[in-house]
């Protein structure tokens, strides 16, 4: 069951498409009526409150769970069966909230090469696919590595890493800064600025959204509402806290008693 | 962390490390082949001290090997201890109205010697291994794919879960408990290990949901590379020869050549 989607123009089809779609866990509906079209360069933040079902959304558009209503097509083809959902996977990457579930093999290089071996790669191929990837990431140094003695930041990047030797083309990012410290949150979100792919990304990070978001998505009430990143100029006191090693800097004041801000502003997704 | 798994891998002298690790895992098969055939004392003392030898040359760091051997000598000091008694044979000493047998003294040396030659043989050539080589290695010398995978996986979320152990642990320990013998000990027990087993039954989906998303259809690759070079072949060929002494010893085919002892 193959129904392309004619109705609209052939630059403007979404690479991905949800209508109408529910799903519930048990008896208990976790969200409804979800419509979302996802068009290629967008980087959607998927945002709203703990259990609101964000993350299964993100499941359920790889075919980890089925909807119990409506459809699913990505890259105009319906996506119904088991069959469908693989041939999807190997182009829409997903990027798991704990990295320990996503990096199962024994070393660096095995896991990041599993994704190529699985798409028919050859071992010498999928392994210079693999090396590849980890060098662009900057992660070179790492392929020989045991994954279980790697730190959380560094597990983060090598599972990056394993979603992107498959070259997908939908990048969906679950809490993807999540329990990162500032430095590999930081060096996390400039590899993913630098990223062609168009992405979903559900986080409660504000930082993330305001660097790579370029639309958003408000989980609410049970469905998914379009929010609009907006931007407009406010004027607020809040207290700067400063952490330096007691007795160093103390003394120093701020030349400016009020510090500019800028990185509060976000541009208007709809501009 | 490193220690719980591998005993002292990174001391090891660089002609080691850069062997196979299928070399290892052959010859400590053969060692447990020989150790299992022979009987006499002398024979499996001669084998025992082959492996120590080979333990200093790999460097291996003492007391980490007899920390290890502790547990295990424990149970073997109450099998020496009673055997000699309970074998029927010609009476040695009496010892509060027992009295102990030569032939029980005898059965109760073999099985030391034979029981420390296998276990000190398998910490030096196995437990020197990273478990992920270890793992290649029997993947490499063909053994079922289950398996090898079920090891590797194992020795993969080990720690995982370990951390989770812990962490419910100090949850507990934050809230006051202290175990003691009674009912309200035991059942928090009960639920700290069905809390486990929960959660590993989740991560173990939460696993295979990361894998088919990948693309995984059953198959696990091993991707690693082959580096069995003469040397490996030169020093399996040595050590099969240097185990075999004790054995060819005690079978008597060495009485032929010069210098053959006769038992």
């Amino acid at each position: 069951m193959t129904e392309a989607v004619t109705e609209t123009m052939t630059e403007s089809i979404p690479l991905l498409e949800l209508r109408e779609i529910a799903f519930q866990r048990g008896n208990t509906p976790v969200f409804s009526n979800v419509n979302l079209s996802l068009m290629a360069g967008d980087r959607l933040a998927l945002v709203g409150g703990n259990g609101t079902g964000k993350s299964t959304l993100l499941e359920l558009i790889v075919g980890l769970h089925r909807p119990s209503a409506g459809s699913l097509h990505a890259f105009g083809e319906h996506r119904v069966n088991e069959a469908g959902f693989r041939s999807l996977r190997a182009r829409v990457g997903l990027l798991f909230q704990d990295s320990d579930d996503q990096l199962f093999c024994p070393t660096v290089i095995e896991d990041v090469a599993f994704g190529p071996l699985n798409l028919g790669h050859p071992d010498a191929d999928a392994r210079q696919i693999a090396l590849d990837t980890l060098a662009s990431l900057g992660l070179d140094a790492y392929a020989e590595r045991v994954t279980h003695r790697l730190s959380g930041g560094e597990k983060r990047l090598v599972a990056l890493a394993t979603v992107l030797a498959m070259s997908p083309e939908i990048l969906l990012l679950d809490e993807p800064t999540n329990g990162l410290d500032q430095e590999a949150e930081q060096r996390l979100i400039a590899h993913l600025q630098a990223l062609p792919q168009t992405m979903i990304l559900v986080t409660h990070d504000r930082r993330l959204i305001e660097q790579l978001a370029n639309r958003a998505a408000l989980m609410q009430e049970g469905t998914l509402v379009d929010a609009v990143i907006h931007s407009h100029p406010h004027q607020h006191t809040h207290a700067h806290v400063h952490i330096h090693p007691r007795g160093e800097h103390s003394h120093r004041s701020h030349s400016d008693p009020v510090p500019p801000h800028s990185d509060h502003h976000l541009n208007d997704s709809e501009a | 962390m490193n220690s719980l798994l591998s005993l002292g891998s990174e001391r090891q002298p660089t002609w080691a490390r850069k062997r196979d690790p299928r070399l290892r895992v052959v010859a400590a098969l053969w060692l447990a082949l020989v150790a299992v055939s022979l009987s006499q004392p002398l024979a499996l003392a001669s084998l025992l001290l082959l492996v120590l030898l080979l333990a200093g040359l790999l460097r291996l760091p003492w007391s980490l090997l007899f920390q290890r051997l502790l547990a295990f000598e424990g149970f073997m000091l109450v099998l020496t201890l009673m055997l000699p008694f309970s074998v029927a044979g010609d009476p040695l000493f009496q010892l509060a109205g027992f009295s102990a047998s030569e032939q029980g003294v005898e059965r109760a040396l073999v099985i030391l010697l034979r029981a420390n030659t296998v276990v000190i043989g398998m910490l030096t050539l196995l437990g020197t291994l990273e478990p992920e080589q270890l793992g290649h290695a029997l993947g490499r010398l063909k053994l079922p794919d289950k398996l090898v995978h079920l090891f590797l996986l194992s020795v993969r979320y080990l720690f995982v879960l370990l951390d989770e152990y812990r962490r419910l642990r100090t949850a507990m320990r934050a809230r006051a408990f202290t175990p003691r013998s009674d009912r309200h000990t035991w059942r928090s027990y009960g639920w700290l290990v069905g809390m486990l087993l929960v959660r590993s039954m989740e991560r173990s989906q939460r696993v295979l949901a990361a894998m088919k998303c990948r693309g995984f259809h059953g198959r696990l690759y091993l991707l690693d590379n082959n580096r069995w070079q003469l040397t490996d072949s030169g020093l399996l060929l040595l050590f099969i020869l240097l185990a075999a002494g004790p054995w060819l010893w005690e079978s008597g085919m060495l009485t032929a050549l010069p210098g053959g002892a006769i038992p």
